[in-house]
Formats: structure tokens, C-alpha cells, sequence
């Protein structure tokens, strides 16, 4: 009857449903996979921009306090006098005549055995491709041409205006960027030349020197790593010294120099602005243009002139918003300290106001309630300092030793900058576009704002502006548009956080002024690597630095654990967990995401806190006589004991004294919160000392606390200064100093 | 009374999960998603929904004129109510396996390439170009430029862990 058919029929129509199901189930099943690792992708990503935004906090928080201390300090002695001024001069590398700049590097000897680039001035084209070749093979440029490079670079920034004017008729093209100048070709470089990765010295001399070939067609914008204090932390001082041996300190100060004549901005066309940060609604181009921008030295910390100077001051001044009352630092009990998390932006409760606050010293800001112990010990300390100096009224005391400070500093020294034209440039170089309308303290960085896209409107429209480029945040893909793509970000260094985790990319523009992006991953490796292995490396990177801050929290954790742990079982949920983790770290992080990489599965849902935190810090350091709280102490505030060193250090002989030692760690106990007692202090401080010759080696120490480290995790316990001194001195247990 | 205790403290553990994942994506921080994106969103909350599930869902989701995002209050019961009667579960190993060898009708116990390819951008709910690429780039063995199938199932099922 044509059975036969039609069975054929229903089993081919059978196969074929079959090969569409399993197909469709594959496809469903891949297509989670994907959403999965795009997930995972996306978190890493998080706790990268997490951290490293909660260290510019550091950064920057520890400058207020720093700032504050040395405002308001009295010391009660000449030593913690001499100590204090020896710390914070920010004018230590004073303003040498020009005569000694040339002897400077004219003096040096360069060896026969030498064999990197030499320069000769003015410099050829030639030089400076010799110089990116030079590089490519590794060499190192001799100290004498370094510092020849500088401050030739000098001379011809100095002529430059703080807004630096290019035309697209004279060139065709101009790239926002990199690659090889030519008389078509103008390039833009639109700042943070510095302190990552560990040629930035490198970097930094292929751009002057093209700069100086090309200084029609090559421009710099400065950028806030430009900035010598910054590069305390970020690591460019310590490439510069480590790289210089013996004339390092000359290179850092001349850079101080060349980097505070950076224009600050690059305008095309007069219709594109290109600067590295951004804007606030109360930018002024005008003022930018005029004020004498090497003034701001550095935007961490602001001398700026007082209120009474200002009023001596003669009539020509621009017109000067009259200056809020002086911000309150964050750490005194009147201010309100900062949002918990960066990456919640809306949930930052801000206080409705109109001030557009770009001070990085605090001020009105919202959040988490500061420890009680910082508040009080600061102002115990400065009670203490106030009653030994004797004072009845502290403010006329204040007053009359600051006029005095400032009829020195005026007497034929650099003018300060005002509190305004100080602001104005931190706007330029710190501030970060933001989706909402509005303009406020960019609290994140703790420098310079937020601007919303009526910002933006109101200053293009103002200065007849079509868009604006800018850098300073780093971005997946290597830029991003916003504010209806009258903001371009771009970000042109690849693998910034690791390698593959973000594309670079560059922007070109013609005279159609139209940008034209193109976008590029700076490493053969990750070209053959899958997605997949791509971001495992990434987050396996991001998930250890992850651990390691929360090992540096374990004291604050346990006591957020214990807090959810009533009936003291030793137990806690999951979920409390995630929320433990999150009110001890403030990172934004999606904790419940994450957990399946952070902790290991348990049975019903249980934590048992105590032997996870043991676990952490097993992976740390794991040895048990060591002071737990003070090295996680350490551990937490290793990178702000750097800067510190670095900035006692002045000369960077990579030495200080046991008592220069002991003085920044008193100085450093309360912002810190923790309770030492002099004798723990003076016993680290010796047994870091190996040698016993009265100084600590600034490498060492870090050193030795990596050894510390290292020689615990292979159990070898004689190799332990601590667990040594902890026998002797009896402190044994944490918390007992 | 016991069980609706549980079944609230569930419901407040999901919401919290949900709100997670909803601001890995909310870039601007003001409680939406791009649609684009709610796929992925669901997907790495546990589900396994089809492209056409997946579609029903946004629709489910989606203002009354679309405005390309999706607003968390719209998003939060949708989701509870997909946690809760634990719809879309994942593909056991086993099943994937199954599939695989539906395709592999000779039960070689490997595809090779241009089999994929076919099976995966012509039936189904079909690849994108780059989706097709990107499963390739992992999957296929360049030697034989085939894929093991049992193999590259046991690979990611680790890499899941």
C-alpha cells in the first residue's frame, strides 16, 4: 500500500526532528557557556577596577591626612619639626639656576664601553628612530643624554600654551595616539606616559625626543601620572632609581620640572577638545589658558595661598569664584567620609548640592561612618601637641606661624597657585564622565568630579566645542563613547590589568573632524589563546589579588563574621558570608558570584568562618608565631609603606634611620588603626635592620617581609625575624603589643 | 508557618543573587540593562533557556514600547518566579553526550569540522558567524580538524567547576 513509503517518510522525518533537537540542545547548552565565562569575564573586570580604585583612595586619603597634619601639627620638639618639613617639602628638589642644569648633565662621562644611542642636539629624525630601535634591543639610554633629553624637552614645552592649538589643515590627519610622525601625520598623546608596566622611562624619552624632531606635529597633553608624587606610588620612582643608579634623583627632579610644563590640553580645530580626564561645570578655559600651569607641581597636594594673600593680591586677577569654606578633611568627626563602594554610584546617597567639589581634601561627602579610634587618636594627638607647645588660642598661634612661612616662601620663590587655578587644573586631569546629569566630587578618585552629559552640553556649547577626547579610565574594548558621543574615552594601553584583559585603541582624525577608532591587543600570546583561556588567566590574576586583600581585612572579617554568628557555633550561611565580605571590603563587588571561587563548597550551605580565614592566610604567610594583625597590617598597607619610605627617603639613598622609622610609624598608627606600643615598634625596627647599623634599607625591608613570607610557606622558622623577636620580646600573640 | 519562613528566606537569598547579576550589567547604574544583555544575566543565574524561551522571556520583560533596556523592577519577579519553579535547568553531561552521538550517526565518536559547522549553522536555533568561530577555536582538534566530542564535553564540564 505504500507502507513501505511512508515508514521511510516518518523515520526520515524522525531523523531529521532528532538532528534538529540535539542540534538546538548543543546550541541552548553552548550558549550558556558563553553567557557563563562572559559573566566571569565581566566580574574579573570588576574587582580589578574595584581595587585599583580603592588604592587611589588609599593614595589619596593618605595625602589628606599627611596634608592635614602638616597644616595643623605643631610639633612638640625641633627633631618631629625637622622630621615633619624633611617629609613633606614638596619643594625638595628646589628650583636650580639654569647654569647648574647645564653643568648637570654636561659634567657626566659617558664610558667608551658604552653602547646604547647617543644624542647630539638638535635632534634628527634619525636620532629619534634610532632611539625606538635602541629600545626594541633592550638598551638603555646613558643617564648624560637622559638628562641632555630633558631638558631640552624643557625648553621647548616652556614655550608652549596650556592650551595647545593644531589645525588639520597643516596635517591631514591626526591620531590620538601612536605610531610614527610625519608632516601629514600629527599625533596626540593625551597623558599617563608613566608608571606602568617598567619601561616608562623608555616610553618617556622616545615621546620627547619625537616631540622635539617633530614639534609641529607631536603633542602631549600632561596627564595625572605625571605628577611626581603619584609616581611615588605607581612605581615610575622606583623604575627611574633602580634603572639610575647614581643620577636618578637629578633625572626624578628634572622630570618634576618638565612634567609641570606639559600643556594641559590639545584643542583641534578649535571644535575638538582633547584632555586627560575631563571637565566640571565650573571649567574655564579661558582661565586655563592664562594661569602659568608649572605652578600646580603636583595635583596630590595644594599649596595653595591663603585667604588674606588673596586679598593683598593686586586687581588684574581673573575672576575667582570666591573660594567654599575650606573643605574638612575626611578623617575629622565633622565630615562624612567616603561611599562605600565604587562601583555604586547610585546608591551614593549624595547630598543635594551644587558645589562642584573637586578638592581632593574631602569635604561634604557621604558614607560609611569613620572609625571611631582614627578620629579620636588624631585628635588626641593634636591636643597633646597643642597643650606641650603651651598654647592658650590655638588659632592665633597657627595664624602667626603661617604668615611667617609664607613671607619666606614669597620672598623670590614660584608664586603659588590659587586655590581656583589649583581646582580648575585637578578638574582637567582627575574627573571621569558619569551617565547621570549633574556634576559632583569624584570621591572615587578623590580628585577632581563627576560631570554628567549637561555638563558637557553647557561647555561645548560655551566654547563652541563639537566632542571632546579624552583618556584616564581604562575600557574593554579601548574607548567608549558617552554623553550622546560628545565624549570619546580613549585608552590605548592594552593588558592593562593583565594580560589580555582589555584592548587598546587609538582614534584618528581627519578634517571632517569624524573619529575613527581602531582597536588592537598588544600581546601574541593572547592571540592564539581562546576566550575561554584568555579570561581564565585574567581572572585567575584578579581572583589572587582579590585574596590578598582579603587576607589584609581578616581582623575586620572575623569580627563581621562573628557578628552573624550569635549562638557562637562557628558557623555562618552563605549569604551572610557575601555580606560579611562586602560591609568589611566596601568593594561593590558581586560577592554571591564570586563565591564559588573564594570559598570552598561546604555542606548545607555552611561556612565554618574560622578555618577559612585560616585557609587565607595559609596562602599568604603560614607561620604561627608570627604577629598576625601587624603583618596584615603590613600586608594591607604595603604599598602606602612604600610611598611613605619613598617619601622620608628624599634623597633616595634607599636608607632611612631606625628612627625615622619609628617616627612615621607613630605618625602612621592611627590612620592605620592599630594600637602599638613603642617597644613592638623599636623591636621591628631592629630586627629589620639585619645588619644593626642603625638603618633600615628601604628594599630590604620589603624584601625581608617577602622573605618573611617566603621562608614561612617553605616552614623554615630561623629565617623568621619576627618569630625570633616575638620569643624574645614576649610579644607572642597578636594584640598583645 | 515553618515552611513559609523557608520559602521567604529563599526568596530573599534569590532576590539578593538576582540583584548581583542585574548590576554586572547595569553600567550606568540606574537600575537597567541593555536587552542585549539579559540573556547572558539569566544564563549565569543557572538557567538554560532556548533563543525562543529567551525571546518569550524579554517580551515578559520589556516596557510596552520597547526602549531597547530593561528595568530591574520589571526584571526581579520574572526572575524569582524562573528560580523558584526551577524552569530552564541546565543539560546534564549525559544528555549533551546523547546529542552528540545523534549527530555522530556513523558513532565514530567524533564530527569532524565541516560536520559542525553544518549541523551548528544550519539546524537548530543557528550560530552566528561568531559564535560558530568561537566554539571552533576551542572544539576542534587541528591535527585531525575533527572534534571529540566525549572529550571536549569532559574539558568544559571542568572548566564549568
Amino acid at each position: 500500500m505504500g507502507s513501505g513509503t511512508s515508514t521511510r517518510h516518518h523515520s526520515a522525518f524522525q531523523n531529521a526532528e532528532r538532528t534538529f533537537k540535539a542540534a538546538a540542545l548543543i546550541q541552548r547548552w553552548y550558549r550558556r557557556y558563553v553567557a557563563r565565562l562572559e559573566m566571569r569575564r565581566r566580574c574579573t573586570w570588576s574587582i580589578f577596577q574595584s581595587i585599583e580604585y580603592a588604592g587611589q583612595q588609599d593614595q589619596v586619603k593618605l595625602h589628606d591626612f599627611f596634608s592635614y597634619l602638616m597644616d595643623h601639627f605643631i610639633p612638640s620638639s625641633h627633631n618631629q619639626r625637622e622630621f615633619l618639613t624633611h617629609m613633606f617639602t614638596e619643594d625638595r628638589f628646589a628650583q636650580d639656576s639654569e647654569m647648574e642644569k647645564c653643568s648637570d648633565y654636561e659634567s657626566i662621562e659617558v664610558p667608551d664601553s658604552y653602547t646604547g644611542p647617543r644624542l647630539s642636539f638638535p635632534l634628527l629624525p634619525d636620532h629619534a628612530t634610532a632611539l625606538i630601535e635602541a629600545f626594541r634591543l633592550k638598551q638603555q639610554l646613558h643617564a648624560r643624554y637622559v638628562l641632555n633629553l630633558l631638558y631640552e624637552t624643557k625648553k621647548h614645552l616652556v614655550q608652549l600654551p596650556n592650551i595647545n592649538r593644531v589645525s588639520t589643515c597643516y596635517s591631514e590627519e591626526i591620531t590620538v595616539c601612536n605610531g610614527l610622525p610625519s608632516p601629514e601625520r600629527s599625533y596626540v598623546f593625551n597623558g599617563d606616559f608613566v608608571d606602568r608596566g617598567k619601561d616608562s622611562v623608555e616610553i618617556l624619552m622616545i615621546l620627547f625626543a619625537f616631540m622635539l624632531v617633530y614639534p609641529k606635529e607631536f603633542h602631549l597633553n600632561r596627564g595625572n601620572h605625571e605628577d611626581h608624587m603619584v609616581n611615588l606610588r605607581y612605581g615610575f620612582t622606583k623604575e627611574v632609581m633602580n634603572k639610575y643608579k647614581i643620577h636618578g634623583k637629578e633625572i626624578l627632579r628634572t622630570l618634576q620640572d618638565v612634567f609641570c610644563w606639559l600643556p594641559l590640553a590639545t584643542l583641534i580645530d578649535e571644535k575638538v577638545l582633547i584632555l586627560h580626564g575631563g571637565v566640571s561645570d565650573i571649567t574655564d578655559l579661558e582661565l586655563l589658558d592664562k594661569i602659568e600651569r608649572n605652578k600646580i607641581v603636583s595635583t596630590m597636594r595644594c599649596k595653595t595661598r591663603r585667604k588674606k594673600e588673596k586679598q593683598m593680591e593686586e586687581k588684574g586677577k581673573a575672576n575667582r569664584k570666591s573660594s567654599a569654606q575650606e573643605p574638612i578633611p575626611w578623617f575629622l568627626p565633622q565630615s562624612r567620609s567616603l561611599p562605600s563602594s565604587p562601583l555604586r554610584l547610585s546608591s551614593y546617597k549624595a547630598h543635594k548640592t551644587n558645589r562642584s567639589s573637586s578638592i581632593p581634601c574631602g569635604g561634604c561627602l557621604d558614607g560609611r561612618e569613620l572609625s571611631r579610634q582614627v578620629r579620636s587618636s588624631v585628635e588626641l594627638e593634636l591636643e597633646r601637641c597643642r597643650q606641650q607647645a603651651g598654647l592658650l588660642v590655638t588659632g592665633q598661634k597657627e595664624e602667626a606661624s603661617r604668615s611667617a612661612s609664607e613671607a619666606d616662601s614669597e620672598a623670590g620663590e614660584l608664586q603659588k597657585p590659587t586655590q581656583e587655578e589649583w581646582r580648575q587644573v585637578v578638574d582637567i586631569l582627575w574627573s571621569d564622565p558619569m551617565a547621570q546629569e549633574g556634576c559632583k566630587a569624584n570621591t572615587i578618585r578623590g580628585g577632581g568630579c563627576y560631570f554628567g552629559p549637561d555638563v558637557t552640553q553647557q561647555l561645548l556649547q560655551k566654547y563652541n566645542l563639537r566632542f571632546l577626547i579624552r583618556s584616564h579610565e581604562c575600557k574593554p574594548e579601548g574607548y567608549e563613547f558617552c554623553h550622546n558621543r560628545k565624549v570619546l574615552t580613549i585608552f590605548s594601553a592594552s593588558n592593562y590589568y593583565e594580560v589580555g584583559s582589555n584592548r587598546g585603541a587609538y582614534v584618528k582624525l581627519g578634517p571632517a573632524l569624524t573619529p575613527h577608532i581602531v582597536q588592537y591587543q598588544a600581546n601574541k600570546v593572547t592571540n592564539t589563546l581562546t576566550m575561554r583561556q584568555r579570561i581564565s588567566r585574567v581572572e585567575e590574576s584578579a581572583l589572587r589579588a582579590l585574596r590578598e586583600k582579603l587576607f589584609a581585612h581578616s581582623s575586620d572579617l572575623l569580627s563581621e563574621f562573628k557578628k552573624h554568628d550569635a549562638d557562637k557555633v562557628g558557623l555562618i550561611t552563605l549569604s551572610d558570608w557575601a555580606a560579611a565580605v562586602e560591609s568589611a571590603l566596601h568593594l561593590g563587588l558581586p560577592w554571591r558570584m564570586l563565591r564559588s571561587q573564594l570559598v570552598n563548597s561546604s555542606a548545607d550551605n555552611m561556612l565554618e568562618y574560622k578555618s577559612w580565614l585560616k585557609n587565607l592566610a595559609k596562602e599568604q604567610l603560614s607561620h604561627e608565631n608570627i604577629q598576625s594583625s601587624l603583618l596584615e597590617t603590613l600586608y594591607r598597607n604595603r604599598s602606602n609603606l612604600e610611598t611613605i619610605f619613598r617619601i622620608i627617603d628624599s634623597d633616595h639613598s634607599g636608607f632611612i634611620s631606625l628612627d625615622e622609622f619609628r617616627q612615621t610609624w607613630k605618625l602612621l598608627s592611627s590612620h592605620m588603626n592599630i594600637d602599638i606600643t613603642d617597644d613592638c615598634i623599636c623591636d621591628l625596627a631592629r630586627s629589620i635592620d639585619f645588619n644593626k647599623d642603625g638603618h633600615i634599607d628601604i628594599n630590604e625591608f620589603l624584601e625581608a617581609f617577602r622573605l618573611v613570607e617566603k621562608s614561612c610557606l617553605e616552614g623554615d622558622t630561623s629565617e623568621c625575624p619576627q618569630a625570633t623577636n616575638a620569643k624574645d620580646s614576649g610579644c607572642n600573640s597578636p594584640g598583645a603589643c | 508557618m515553618i515552611h513559609k519562613d523557608k520559602e521567604r528566606i529563599i526568596v530573599a537569598e534569590f532576590h539578593k543573587k538576582i540583584k548581583e547579576a542585574f548590576e554586572v550589567f547595569d553600567h550606568e547604574s540606574n537600575n537597567t540593562v541593555d536587552v542585549r544583555e539579559i540573556g547572558t544575566i539569566i544564563r549565569s543565574l543557572g538557567c538554560c533557556p532556548t533563543e525562543g524561551e529567551l525571546h518569550d522571556l524579554i517580551a515578559e520583560v520589556e516596557e510596552e514600547e520597547p526602549t531597547g533596556y530593561i528595568r530591574f523592577e520589571k526584571f526581579l519577579p520574572v526572575m524569582t518566579e524562573i528560580l523558584l519553579e526551577r524552569r530552564y535547568r541546565p543539560i546534564p553531561e549525559d544528555v549533551l553526550l546523547r546529542a552528540f552521538e545523534v549527530l555522530d550517526s556513523a558513532k565514530r565518536g567524533f564530527l569532524t569540522k565541516d560536520e559542525l559547522i553544518k549541523y551548528m549553522t544550519e539546524e537548530g536555533e543557528p550560530f552566528s558567524q561568531e559564535e560558530m568561530e568561537e566554539m571552533l577555536s576551542a572544539a576542534i582538534d587541528p591535527e585531525s580538524n575533527s572534534i571529540h566530542y566525549k572529550d571536549y564535553i569532559t574539558m568544559m564540564v571542568i572548566d564549568e567547576n
